[in-house]
């Protein structure tokens, strides 16, 4: 096995750019995802019965079946319901409803885990639904789930690999395609490795620091 | 969706669940070693560990997989697809199940092992009898949910060659052109047996609720 640091160098720039496809899909991904997961989460938690219990469903459906068995799902059975998506598009819709099914789950504990004292508090003091939602219980909810929330954004920043299987042109796909066009398999997956390993460490630092900016909600959601 | 079309993917989802079954032990294993040196004393024991952990749950499985089963054979170890298959899920949920059991351990109450050792038991037996299986019971939910993604993740070794429920699924929808009965069949699949799993793992927990921690 021979390393070779300049052929590392020389592929730096197409595997910089297919690393921007990468975080563009993931960060795309997680903010659909949060948005979504956060609205499931909410109807289970506001909606009708018959609701809740069917978006309860889709949720154990999709966090009990892989990642790639969905994405075949979408990318090859759609055409065949009139939903032909090229590889992108596909594949950031399964990300994000993936995403979001894990997302509502956390949601749904932090909505749980705000004690119902602290919103009997509110409506005492005056607070109209409304208010107490997003002055009391929402920032409340923040602190709750940012831990949760960082760790399965890195989840996500994690599955965007998969999506190479459908050719989406991320970062797994390039290295790869490099690997295979000049035989060394070695140095493109030890730099792959390498950059996912700093790009998810990288993240879970800022997760860090957001945790520790809201910590000053801490002493109250607690 | 013929009856020979979903005995296939029955006996495809076997592959899979024998495959998760073995990696699940030994991760569970070489996690049991991992935390052991993360809570160790000694730096040159939990540098490297913390080092895997760190690796092993930063970088994507399908990454992992495609480093061992071309890394491999450049420093001539050459593995069978199912080999590198297990290896690479092995590893990767030790790392998990390692950060698992770490917290397991530290939720011991130290009174306990204390208690333990006012009893005049060795070392050895406050391991075996005490710490060990307190840290393993309040694991176990997270246990559980590893073993699931661990299935889950196994969806990814058709990368290295492994035909296993997903590959299978994918042969067939190719060869009949009806990709959507036949991965909406293997889902069903997989979501069957994590709910197995998920109410077997319940199950114990319920039989190992006793007294106090």
């Amino acid at each position: 096995m021979s390393f070779d640091p300049s052929f590392v160098l020389a592929q730096l720039p197409d595997v910089l750019a297919a690393a921007g496809v990468t975080a563009a899909i993931w960060a795309a991904g997680a903010v659909l995802g949060v948005a979504l997961g956060f609205a499931v989460a909410a109807a289970r938690r506001f909606g009708p019965r018959p609701v809740g219990l069917l978006l309860r469903l889709c949720v154990e459906l999709l966090r009990g079946s892989p990642f790639l068995v969905q994405l075949f799902l979408l990318y090859y059975g759609g055409p065949y319901l009139g939903l032909s998506l090229d590889p992108v598009p596909a594949g950031l819709l399964a990300l994000s409803v993936y995403g979001a099914a894990y997302y509502s789950e956390i949601f749904r504990g932090g909505f749980a885990a705000v004690p119902p004292g602290h919103v009997e508090a509110a409506a005492c003091l005056g607070f109209t639904r409304a208010q107490a939602l997003f002055r009391v219980e929402l920032p409340e909810m923040a602190v709750l789930v940012m831990p949760a929330l960082v760790n399965m954004t890195i989840l996500l920043l994690k599955e965007t690999a998969v999506l190479s299987i459908i050719t989406v042109p991320e970062l797994t796909l390039a290295v790869s395609a490099i690997g295979s066009a000049t035989y060394r398999f070695v140095e493109a997956l030890f730099l792959l490795a390498l950059l996912y390993w700093g790009l998810v460490e990288g993240c879970g630092a800022l997760g860090r620091l957001a945790e520790a900016r809201l910590s000053r909600y801490r002493a109250a959601a607690a | 969706m013929t009856p020979d079309i979903l005995a296939l993917l029955v006996e495809a989802a076997g592959v899979t669940a024998a495959l998760g079954a073995v990696s699940i032990g030994a991760g569970l294993l070489l996690g049991f070693a991992v935390s052991a040196a993360l809570l160790s004393r000694r730096r040159p024991l939990r540098g490297p560990a913390r080092l895997f952990v760190s690796f092993f749950r930063g970088v994507p499985l399908l990454v992992q997989l495609l480093l061992i089963y071309n890394v491999l054979p450049a420093v001539g170890v050459v593995l069978p697809g199912i080999a590198a298959a297990a290896l690479g899920l092995t590893l990767c949920t030790a790392a998990y199940q390692a950060e698992n059991l770490r917290g397991g351990f530290l939720a011991v109450p130290p009174g306990l092992v204390e208690a333990a050792e006012v009893a005049g038991m060795s070392a050895l037996q406050r391991f075996w009898r005490v710490r060990a299986p307190i840290a393993f019971k309040l694991t176990l939910p997270a246990l559980v949910g590893e073993a699931i993604m661990v299935l889950k993740a196994s969806s990814l070794v058709s990368v290295v060659g492994v035909v296993e429920l997903t590959r299978t699924a994918q042969d067939i929808a190719a060869s009949t052109y009806r990709p959507l009965p036949v991965y909406a069949a293997a889902g069903a699949l997989y979501v069957a047996v994590d709910w197995t799993l998920a109410g077997a793992g319940a199950a114990l927990e319920r039989r190992l609720r006793w007294g106090a921690a």
